[in-house]
This record gives C-alpha cells, sequence and structure tokens, in this order.
C-alpha cells in the first residue's frame, strides 16, 4: 500500500472554548460542571452562537460509571445543554478521552457531514475516596498483567521515571521545578484547581503552625519544602505527593466549525492544521522503550506533516503531565528538546512563560488540575484563551502556532493537535 | 500442556504450578510474554507453549506508599510499601512483577539492571486467586 499524505477533506476551525472552574466540589455533578462550561464556551464566541446550530456533540469521558455511577453519559449530557435530539457520542480512551472526542469532531466535519460539532469532556472524580480513584484510575493500565502486581497511575509513572533517571542522570530534584513552574502558572488561572504557587502554600502551612502554636518549619524556599518528606510524601517513589496531578472534577467544550463558515463567528477563528493518534501495547512491559512514550511520537509525527511544521515553530504547547516526569517525556517525544535533555530544559526555565517554548502556560494537569475525561479540550481551552488574547495575567503575546498533546494511561492512547491563528 | 489455551487463565495455573509460561510463533518464532493466541509479528496463529527460565535483569520500579486496595488489604501501606518493577527475561520479553526482598527503605539504592530470579510463593489462603508474578534480586 502507497504511503499517501494524511489530510482533511476539509477545514475545521475553533470559534469558541470554555470549562467550568477546576476543583473539588463535593455538591457538583457532571451535569452541572457540563452546564457550566457549556455557558462559558458560549460566551467566548465573538459574534455569538445559536446553540440551535450545533448538529452534533462528542464527550470524552474515563469512567462516569465509577465515579459516578453513571454510564451512557453523552446523551445526558446534551440533554442537560438543550441539545437533544443531535448525536452525542462518548468517547472513551482513558486520560485521552476527550483528545479523542476534539479528534472525532475534527473528523467529522471535515468528511462533510456535519458543519458546527461540539467537543467537550467532563469528569467528577471526588465522589468516591482516594483508594477507590486509585483503583478506578488503575482500570486503564492492563488489569490482568499490571494491576495484579500491584500497579497504580504513580507507580507507572514512577517506572518511567527511574528507567528515564538511570539513562539519562535525571534528578529528583528536576522534576520538582516542573511542578513549581506548573503552579506559578496556575497561580494566574482563576480556574484552576491550584490557583496557588508552591512557594504560597509552603507560607500558609508556616503561617499556620505559627497560628496553631506548633513547631514553625525551617523551609527557606520551594525546594526545601519540596524536599520534606513530611510536607511532600512518597506517594510512589520516586513520584512525590507534588510530582502528581490532583484527583479533580472538572468539565471543558470547544465549538469547531466548517472553515468556510467560521468568519460567521469571528474574525479570528484558530485553524486546526494538524492532528494525529496513536496506540501502543498497554502494558508497559510490552513497550520497546521506557524513556519515551512510542504513540507520542508518532502522533506528533503526523499532526507535524499534516500541518507542514516542525517542533520549533510551535509557540505554546499545553501538554499532558499528569506526572512532572510526563511533562519531561512530553517535550522530548514532541521534539522541542533531545531525549534527555528535558529535565535541565526545564531546569533552565526554557519552558517557562518567558521561556522559548512556555509549556503548560494554563498549570497543567498538576495546578489546572486533571478531571481525566475533560483534560484533552481543557487543554484546547487554553490555546484559544492565548491564541485569541484572553489568557489574562498569563498571556504570552502573539501566539501563532500552539500544539496540545493529551495521554491516555501511560501512553497507550496519544493524541496531537496543532491550532494556527492567521 | 500442548491443549491448553494460550489465556491469562492458562498463564496463571501454570504459575501456580510454579512454572513461567509464555507462547512461541510456530512461524516466525518470536516469543510472547504473558502468552497470547495471535502472532503480532508476522500474524500467524500457531502457537507452542514457551517455558522461561525465569531469569532476567531489573528495567524499571517503583517503591508504593499508597497502593491499590487489594494490596492495602494485603497489609501494605504507606509504613510498609511494596515494590514492583518491569523486569526483562533473559529471552527477551519483559513483564511486570511484584519485587522481593528489596530495599523499600532506600529506594534510591536499588539499581536498574540487577539481576532477578522468577520465585513462586505459597499462596495459602489466597488459593484461587490469581496470585502476583514475583521476582526477586539474585
Amino acid at each position: 500500500m502507497a504511503k499517501r499524505a494524511k489530510k482533511l477533506a476539509r477545514g475545521v476551525a475553533v470559534v469558541g472554548a470554555g470549562m467550568s472552574h477546576f476543583g473539588a466540589f463535593r455538591e457538583k455533578d457532571s451535569r452541572d460542571l457540563f452546564v457550566e462550561a457549556f455557558q462559558a464556551t458560549l460566551e467566548t464566541v465573538p459574534r455569538g452562537i445559536d446553540p440551535k446550530d450545533i448538529e452534533a456533540i462528542y464527550v470524552g469521558n474515563l469512567s462516569g460509571d465509577c465515579f459516578e455511577g453513571q454510564a451512557h453519559i453523552a446523551p445526558l449530557m446534551a440533554e442537560w445543554v438543550g441539545l437533544n435530539p443531535r448525536p452525542a457520542t462518548r468517547t472513551e480512551d482513558a486520560c485521552a478521552s476527550s483528545g479523542v472526542a476534539l479528534r472525532e469532531g475534527i473528523i467529522a466535519i471535515a468528511s462533510g457531514l456535519y458543519d458546527v460539532v461540539l467537543v467537550s469532556g467532563v469528569e467528577v472524580m471526588n465522589k468516591l475516596t482516594t483508594a477507590m480513584v486509585t483503583d478506578t484510575l488503575a482500570a486503564a493500565a492492563d488489569a490482568i498483567y499490571e494491576v495484579p502486581v500491584g500497579a497504580t497511575f504513580p507507580s507507572l509513572y514512577a517506572q518511567i521515571a527511574t528507567a528515564h533517571m538511570a539513562k539519562y542522570g535525571t534528578t529528583e530534584e528536576q522534576l520538582m521545578k516542573i511542578g513549581i513552574k506548573n503552579h506559578a502558572n496556575g497561580a494566574l488561572n482563576h480556574k484552576a484547581h491550584f490557583n496557588i504557587s508552591i512557594r504560597d502554600i509552603m507560607s500558609s502551612r508556616v503561617a499556620k503552625a505559627k497560628e496553631r502554636g506548633q513547631p514553625i518549619p525551617s523551609w527557606t524556599d520551594e525546594m526545601e519544602f519540596l524536599k520534606d518528606p513530611i510536607a511532600n510524601p512518597i506517594v510512589a517513589w520516586p513520584m512525590k505527593l507534588f510530582d502528581c496531578s490532583p484527583i479533580t472534577d472538572g468539565a471543558a467544550c470547544a465549538i469547531l466549525v466548517a472553515e468556510e463558515i467560521a468568519k460567521n463567528f469571528t474574525d479570528t477563528p484558530i485553524h486546526i492544521i494538524g492532528t494525529g493518534q496513536a496506540s501502543d501495547a498497554q502494558a508497559l512491559h510490552g513497550r520497546e522503550d521506557m524513556t519515551s512514550l512510542k504513540a507520542a511520537k508518532l502522533a506528533a509525527e503526523q499532526a507535524y506533516e499534516m500541518a507542514g511544521v516542525t517542533p520549533g515553530d510551535i509557540q505554546l504547547a499545553e501538554v499532558h503531565d499528569c506526572f512532572t516526569i510526563a511533562e519531561v517525556l512530553a517535550t522530548e517525544d514532541l521534539g522541542f528538546f533531545k531525549p534527555g535533555d528535558g529535565p535541565r530544559a526545564a531546569e533552565e526555565g526554557r519552558t517557562a512563560r518567558d521561556g522559548e517554548k512556555p509549556v503548560n502556560t494554563s498549570g497543567g494537569l498538576k495546578a489546572k488540575g486533571h478531571p481525566v475525561g475533560a483534560t484533552g479540550v481543557g487543554q484546547v481551552v487554553e490555546v484559544w484563551e492565548q491564541m485569541s488574547g484572553h489568557a489574562g495575567p498569563r498571556q504570552i503575546p502573539g501566539v501563532n502556532l500552539a500544539l496540545t498533546h493529551n495521554v491516555g494511561a501511560s501512553g497507550s492512547t496519544v493524541t496531537v493537535h496543532i491550532f494556527e491563528r492567521r | 500442556m500442548e491443549g491448553k489455551e494460550f489465556t491469562a487463565t492458562s498463564f496463571y495455573r501454570f504459575l501456580d504450578d510454579k512454572k513461567l509460561m509464555g507462547s512461541q510463533c510456530k512461524k516466525c518464532e518470536a516469543l510472547f510474554l504473558p502468552p497470547r493466541p495471535f502472532c503480532g509479528q508476522c500474524l500467524g496463529d500457531e502457537m507452542a507453549w514457551f517455558q522461561f527460565s525465569g531469569r532476567g535483569r531489573l528495567v524499571s520500579y517503583s517503591v508504593v506508599r499508597v497502593g491499590t486496595t487489594s494490596y492495602e488489604e494485603k497489609g501494605y501501606s504507606r509504613d510498609n510499601p511494596y515494590c514492583w518493577g518491569v523486569v526483562e527475561l533473559d529471552e527477551g520479553p519483559r513483564i511486570s512483577a511484584l519485587l522481593l526482598d528489596a530495599d523499600v527503605a532506600r529506594p534510591d539504592a536499588i539499581t536498574i539492571g540487577q539481576p532477578l530470579e522468577v520465585v513462586f510463593p505459597d499462596k495459602g489462603e489466597a488459593e484461587g486467586e490469581r496470585s502476583p508474578v514475583t521476582f526477586r534480586l539474585r
């Protein structure tokens, strides 16, 4: 079979994107957060949109079944935002569920079937205890050959971390700096689960100790705080609490339209010029390499080729930092840095807001939060806000080319998308 | 042995009989651990059972302080962590395994590349359950 350059049969653009607040909301269910995200999204469309123009809805969701006892979530979300009887489809590929919803929406428009589609994701995780969340997420690994040996998600990414450390000399301190960077960004995002820097978390603990007359911790900076095993306990060595994304509730939506009608909604549509998706062995032991995600490299290759751009052209990226080591792999797999150079690049501030390659300006999964099924479209919300100049205090000026990278489980699904402002 | 289907059920029954069994494609000789009925390499569907030596080396590991519910029920906890890792067998394939004898108090002293061997702990009261693949340092 001859290799044919993959392209979309017609162009697709984003004309609006929004999210609910991300956080731990004991009094809210997925439908409530979905409505909040949908309303926020309608408000972002510069010329407005009549919801009746939306022809289909795709909803990413990992496990409403276990998290809320709610399966079949797509028609329900459509009902709550007044979109019945339009076709409503759930996509499930673990934490890449809504990255896949995004891609399915793109393909549906490119096929010519629809002109206007809502892509979205939702997850409510805080109804369960942490132990039950751990088990529910572990089901996205290999249930027969990984879970029985005690695999949890932090410990799966810890495997990747120990392999990366052995191969490249990556250190725990370098990984901590990624958490510090993402919290600094999250501090500027009022919808983030952790709208606070690690330094401010540290200061508030000191203040609390003073108030209660307890011994005052002696931390002088964030690194000392993060190296304190009481403040930052080991979850699955070498992953500590502040290496892990939180258990988050939230929803996110984006409106996709056929390029030829985009001007009806805005003068500055964000064109989706590259889409890629790949799969790999579910279990880590089935992979060729433990220090890279092959599916990420392949998805990125497809997206770059379709877009006709190179990693060096990308001005901003939202990547899947479910754990700090995952951001390292992302920046290497996407070709921003050579294999093994990711930790040093982060340490040198090259991925900070004022660096050459800003990564996770939203706060990333670490600080913005990780409502698993909503994460992929949540990344699109940041790209939309940055490219349309509405990112407020975390605005990066003049972003014309951005990328999102969304990983399912430990890397058996990856989607990569490239966005352009013309 | 030849009559058994190449399923997880067979794999775990062999483990109970103290055998680490995978499958080998009769056409291209590719080895699979755990066993598979269908060759992902050459798409051949004729497999034979293959017994692994049980000797290998450590590829990656983690010391888990917040475990799965089933491990917490076995008595593991923040103060009594367990270690699991990915093992590369001498014959090539890799498998995830619970690791015994690892110094969980000093995880940074555990060395990638260190030699390991399979062990078959007595199941005791867990008869009927699928017991985890288990290795120890050698």
